[in-house]
């Protein structure tokens, strides 16, 4: 289960894996230019970055729209605040990152390639500054971009304005950054993790990554499995396998856990009972109206309060949004405001009601998905704390235990 | 048609032209400031904004027609088009002929405001607010009977409403309700230079 | 036979509210005045109005898109 492929190798607490070791272990990047596309499309490799959007269809669109000008922006923004997995490769395999950044960049004929690095990722910027400064193959010019710690800061459009404008917020599309980016080139905007995934089919082959993966699932991937920012076990699974197989790998005892928070804040809340057996595959998870996301499993003891989680949540993406458009900035702070009464067990008449509506209302009608991505987070906690929010807006008592001043449990 | 017909239509024309274009300005900073009931839809405002400000120019065409064939002034076409050009009261019709061509300006804008883009078109509507007092001081110092009681006190109902409309403008919040969430924002989310 | 549909641009829109004045069979306000559309394409006898409300607009928020559907 761990160290599958992209933590093979060297433990990644000891850091940065360097050039030399790295191609003594992997050998040397293969000259694919062009024909890496159609290997990635037989791969079957998906987007890490949330959409899970194939990544041989995306680079596709962008060569075949570029004359020599796209530019490739390998997205280490990681906004999402549990998410540990592309701090952890920039940190200890920024190689193997820049190894599919450079071969995006010749497969779609690109004339800049952009590292959009989170600035409060600890040492990642400086590690793959470092890696940079060791390579002699850059096939164009190469700028790293530091993103700031938000987090909108890592939406496709936001990462594109941030290096065309130096301010990381969300932009109108259409035009979509495929079609015109950064600089008004065509931009392929790709996860760190699922470039260094390249590095590896392209040296290892499509039919190699697909068998990692288990049942019809191709490939591996990262989790975090996590109950708090100070408490963040990045993983790496089979694709397919469960995320009961993957709590188990990261040492977490599965009786305590009462529910797990899959797909981080952009994503849903899952009973334990029913998230065990659930397969860790987007494509999967999709048809049951899940997400993977960026891969974060959220872990809820049986005695912590979904509701009380779910209103810091809230009040967190509230106050994250880009304050752009009405219906998020606006929607997303009565969400906030009504769910923290009822955390509190003192609501307003209605407040439960006017939750779901404001959310189901919110969808689709800000500029970026966020205010989506919170909807949908709250609509999954009223459906599996039901219970709890019942007894919170009408008995006004909560069942758990209060938290305990000073605990780090789901804090970020 | 003799002289003292065509001064007095000129003359009407440039009153009725600027009580018009008075209530366009006022309309707009209406508009801006969101004013509505359940009596004053929305987009009356806007609508009546652009409907009257067409209707003045028809006063606005009679008014310079009437003011180009009077023999008494002996106007050419010239200084319809060319500020400061005409010997008659040069400097003071002058000031007509530029508060034309920024009104003119404002309407072409304004009607093809789709295809000329929203910002370019902002820019330009901003100069309403110099296309207007120039109008009212064109009025005072061209027309003979320009400081005659009823004249000056149609000037000085129009000048005061402007200044309270504008007062009002002024002191009220911004209008887009996001205007200081939207700076703080941007603030939050810049990136360090490299 | 065109498809047309509204897109509005939603980091422009200001929450003025006059397209919903202007074309409330398909565009409604939440309680802050932000628009909420009915989603699908405009039918043919409300073009006229959806016209209206895409030249009013105040920040120009609102576009029209035309599809030529393919037969």
């Amino acid at each position: 289960m761990t160290g599958g492929a992209l933590l093979a190798g060297p433990e990644p607490a000891l850091g940065m894996e360097g050039a030399a070791a790295h191609v003594a272990r992997l050998g040397p990047l293969p000259g694919l230019e062009r024909r890496l596309i159609g290997v990635l499309d037989r791969s079957e490799l998906r987007g890490r970055g949330g959409a899970s959007f194939p990544v041989g269809a995306k680079w596709q669109s962008i060569a075949q729209r570029s004359r020599g000008t796209a530019v490739v922006l390998a997205n280490g923004a990681e906004g999402e605040a549990l998410s540990g997995k592309d701090r952890l490769l920039m940190e200890s395999r920024p190689h193997l990152v820049i190894d599919g950044a450079f071969l995006a960049a010749r497969a779609v004929k690109a004339g800049e390639v952009i590292f959009y690095i989170g600035e409060d990722l600890g040492h990642a910027e400086e590690t793959m500054r470092r890696a940079l400064a060791e390579r002699g193959d850059a096939p164009a010019r190469v700028r790293i971009v530091a993103a700031p710690a938000r987090y909108v800061a890592g939406e496709e459009s936001a990462a594109v304005h941030c290096a065309n404008e130096g301010v990381a917020l969300p932009v109108t599309t259409p035009p979509r950054p495929y079609e015109r980016g950064v600089g008004g080139h065509p931009t392929l905007v790709q996860n760190v993790e699922t470039l260094a995934h390249v590095g590896l089919i392209a040296r290892f082959g499509d039919a190699w990554f697909r068998d990692l993966g288990r049942d019809s699932a191709a490939g591996t991937a990262l989790v975090t499995v996590s109950s708090g920012k100070p408490d963040r076990t990045v993983l790496e699974v089979a694709l397919g396998s469960s995320v009961g197989d993957a709590i188990d790998a990261a040492g977490r005892s599965v009786g305590g856990i009462g529910a797990i928070l899959l797909g981080g804040f952009f994503g849903g809340w899952v009973a334990a009972a029913e998230a065990w057996r659930l397969p860790l595959d987007s494509v999967a998870l999709r048809a049951t109206g899940r997400s993977l996301g960026c891969g974060v499993l959220g872990l809820l003891d049986n005695d912590e309060c979904g509701v009380r989680v779910t209103a810091r949540i809230a009040g967190y993406l509230a106050e994250q949004s880009a304050q752009q458009c009405g219906p998020c900035v606006f929607g997303l702070r009565a969400i906030a405001e009504a769910l923290h009464r009822i955390a509190a067990c003192r609501p307003q008449s209605h407040d439960a009601a006017r939750v779901l509506s404001w959310a189901i209302e919110v969808r689709g009608r800000g500029a970026c998905r966020h205010p989506d991505g919170a909807a949908g987070m709250v609509l999954s906690a009223f459906q599996v704390f039901e219970s709890e929010v019942t007894r919170h807006t009408q008995r006004l008592s909560c069942s758990m235990p209060p938290p305990v001043p000073g605990a780090t449990r789901w804090t970020w | 048609m003799n002289s003292q017909v065509l001064w007095y239509t000129t003359r009407a024309a440039g009153v009725v032209s600027l009580i018009l274009f008075t209530a366009v300005v006022i309309l707009g900073q209406l508009a801006r400031l969101r004013v509505a009931s359940a009596s004053w839809p929305r987009f009356l405002s806007a609508d009546l904004h652009r409907n009257l400000s067409l209707l003045s120019l028809v006063f606005l065409a009679i008014h310079i027609v009437t003011a180009v064939v009077d023999p008494f002034t002996s106007l050419g076409i010239a200084p319809v088009l060319v500020p400061f050009g005409s010997a008659y009261r040069r400097f003071w019709l002058g000031l007509g002929t530029l508060a034309l061509e920024i009104t003119l300006a404002l309407v072409i804008t304004s009607l093809l405001r789709t295809r000329v883009g929203l910002r370019a078109w902002r820019l330009i509507h901003w100069l309403a607010y110099a296309a207007w007092p120039i109008a009212v001081l064109h009025g005072l110092g061209t027309g003979t009977d320009a400081l005659s009681a009823w004249s000056l006190g149609v000037t000085i109902v129009c000048v005061v409403a402007v200044i309270a409309v504008t007062l009002w403008r002024l002191i009220a919040a911004p209008s887009d309700p996001l205007s200081g969430a939207r700076r703080l924002a941007v603030e939050r989310h810049r990136t360090i230079p490299q | 036979m065109d498809v047309v549909t509204l897109q509005f641009d939603r980091i422009r829109c200001d929450g003025h509210g006059l397209c919903a004045e202007l074309l409330p069979e398909m565009i409604r306000l939440d309680e802050w005045g932000y628009p909420i559309m009915e989603p699908g394409p405009v039918p043919e006898e409300l073009l006229p109005h959806a016209r209206q409300a895409v030249a009013k607009c105040p920040v120009l928020a609102i576009r029209m898109l035309v599809a030529k559907e393919r037969r």
